[in-house]
């Protein structure tokens, strides 16, 4: 998975003081940019993530990792830049869910109905990819499905980091209204926010974060961003905006941790590191709130009192 | 012996099962798709097709570990499935998608991250064991070769246990799914109702994700369900359209992936979707008629 000269890279990290061996990292240029588009693309999944998790819309999020990976292998098919495949597909079908889902949210059977057809194609383009392109099938697949953010080359990681840039600003426009429609739709709609078209606009810009994400840590592996830091940070406050802040520093953190544990161990694939440090996140933030007696013990005292 | 489709549907059909592993494939997606189509129907009403989907992507790092091990896939399968569904179980709402702003949307996130690591280790195994991506894409995406007959008769007696268990404990199941709080107050026992419930789909998917893989569950257990429910409320009614719908896409799917160059997945979730529109749109029609049939007057519109 990892680029050659990683493996006596890893070991000059474990071998070397700390502060040497931290240096020596940075001067490598794939993990220069690997840390750079990691950053931009963590800190925009975290924020985006924590309005997803807010408004309900985990399920949805989930279908628009698949279409992700339907996308990808769908350019690579067609001969294109993968890119145009990701971005394409899933901001088209985060609109169409947005569209189509109107004020209830789109169903979970009708989503699940969807998303399995998607990935069904999805197979479909990557048989007709193997069947006709000479090199590098199965790779391929196993590229968009699970990233490769050390393979980003340099090119990349600046399309990549412009890319979340914008992204980040769109969001930034548009996050008081849309916390406000998310917490109270009534009200807001009542105050007159365009409640039905923020839902929409919201999740074409996830379905955009998806493409984004997709490219470091692989279509299949989204929640490692989108999920994990924004239920960490639930877990911490319950404060909107600074549970907002909390979600893109816990992102970026995971993504930071991941890439150098990739590094120091080159067995470990980092789409694998940075899931398991976000992971790692949540159970010490839900570990820290259970001990502080908060959150949960209240909800399971109300279905004593139900049953 | 040649493979080749022609129109002679008769002689396409003694083709297929003159090949040991077709008729495997044909038994095991026969069973697997008659407990879908039952097991999915509830999980359809009972809105959890986010757990359904949690516990397939789970089953995945089961069986990529059960694979690198050397040991059965099936094991892991059944092992890791049924581990997940007693965490959802163990989590209060009980692994619902979340509504639009519901007190349950964090859980979904929980969920979310627990399919996130998941997936993360099920692709750390399959990177340990080297050389393993063109498995990679029949254990996600599903393959109709390779089906042993001890699978068979595992996912057979694991299908025989869900319905029996399912003819038993269904009654009050639709009776709290439809009303859990009157259900309750009538003596039915919701929790553990639930948490069982999740055992027999943790169970249904591991079995289907044998067939369509790991990714692709949903093609028999959420769409043939939808389908029905389009179609009919009745629930005596409307398990008989599924199960239906869900063998028919699994023979048809399994045939003309045998004489196509494209997987199993890909026709199976092809055909149940095309089902499920045209249920849809039947639906419509019908809805139109109804409202315009001949001879009946338009409805009355108040003057404002």
């Amino acid at each position: 998975m990892n680029p050659a000269g990683v493996v006596s890279g890893g070991r000059q990290l474990l071998a070397a003081d700390p502060v040497t061996g931290l240096g020596h990292l940075l001067g490598q240029p794939f993990l220069q940019h690997a840390l750079a588009a990691g950053t931009a693309i963590a800190l925009l999944s975290g924020l985006v993530g924590y309005f997803v998790v807010l408004r309900g819309q985990v399920f949805a999020g989930d279908a628009l990792s698949h279409v992700a990976y339907t996308g990808a292998i769908a350019a690579l098919a067609a001969g294109v830049d993968l890119r145009f495949g990701l971005f394409a597909g899933t901001v088209l079908v985060g609109l169409l869910l947005g569209v189509l889902g109107g004020r209830a949210g789109a169903d979970d059977a009708v989503i699940g109905v969807v998303f399995a057809w998607v990935l069904g194609l999805g197979v479909f383009f990557l048989a007709y990819y193997t069947a006709h392109a000479s090199t590098g099938n199965g790779a391929a697949s196993a590229r968009v499905l699970f990233g490769s953010i050390l393979g980003i080359s340099r090119s990349a990681a600046i399309t990549a980091v412009g890319i979340a840039a914008g992204l980040l600003v769109l969001l930034a426009v548009i996050a008081r209204p849309l916390l406000f429609a998310s917490l109270d739709p009534q009200v807001a709609a009542a105050r007159g926010v365009p409640v039905r078209v923020l839902g929409a606009g919201f999740l074409a810009l996830v379905g955009a974060t998806a493409a984004e994400a997709s490219q470091a840590v692989g279509a299949l592996l989204l929640f490692g961003l989108l999920a994990a830091p924004p239920a960490a940070a639930l877990r911490l406050t319950s404060r909107p905006w600074r549970a907002l802040a909390l979600s893109g520093g816990l992102a970026v953190a995971a993504v930071w941790l991941g890439v150098v544990l990739s590094y120091a161990w080159p067995v470990l694939p980092p789409s694998f590191t940075i899931m398991a440090c976000s992971t790692a996140e949540y159970l010490l933030a839900a570990g820290w709130s259970w001990t502080a007696r908060a959150g949960w013990p209240a909800r399971t005292s109300q279905h004593s009192v139900a049953r | 012996m040649t493979v080749g489709f022609d129109w002679n549907l008769v002689s396409d059909v003694r083709e297929i099962l003159s090949f040991h592993f077709m008729l495997n494939a044909m038994r095991a997606g026969t069973i697997v798709a008659v407990v879908c189509g039952v097991v999915g129907y509830f999980m359809v009403l009972r809105r959890q097709s986010f757990a359904g989907h949690t516990m397939a992507v789970i089953g995945f790092p089961g069986a990529a570990g059960a694979t690198w091990l050397g040991v059965n896939a099936g094991i892991g399968y059944f092992g890791c499935c049924v581990l997940a569904a007693l965490v959802i179980a163990a989590l209060p709402g009980g692994g619902r998608a979340a509504g639009s702003t519901g007190a349950n949307s964090e859980e979904s996130a929980v969920i979310g991250t627990l399919q996130g690591f998941a997936l993360a280790c099920g692709f750390l195994f399959v990177s340990l064991y080297q050389g393993y991506l063109s498995g990679l894409t029949a254990l996600l995406f599903g393959s109709i070769t390779g089906i042993t007959d001890a699978q068979v008769l595992v996912l057979l007696v694991a299908g025989v246990f869900c319905l029996a268990v399912l003819a038993v404990i269904g009654r009050p199941l639709l009776f709290a799914t439809v009303d859990a709080e009157v259900a309750r107050a009538r003596g039915v026992r919701v929790r553990l109702l639930s948490a069982g419930f999740l055992l027999l789909l943790a169970l249904t998917v591991a079995g289907t994700s044998q067939v369509t893989g790991s990714l692709l569950v949903f093609a028999l257990l959420v769409a043939p369900a939808a389908t029905a429910m389009r179609l009919t409320a009745r629930p005596g009614l409307g398990l008989a359209i599924s199960v239906t719908v869900a063998v028919l896409v699994t023979w048809l799917g399994e045939g003309i992936a045998f004489f196509s160059p494209y997987q199993i997945g890909f026709w199976v979730t092809t055909l149940a979707f095309v089902g499920y529109l045209l249920a849809v749109a039947g639906r419509w029609l019908a809805d139109r008629r109804l409202v315009r049939a001949p001879g009946t007057p338009l409805p009355a519109v108040p003057v404002r």
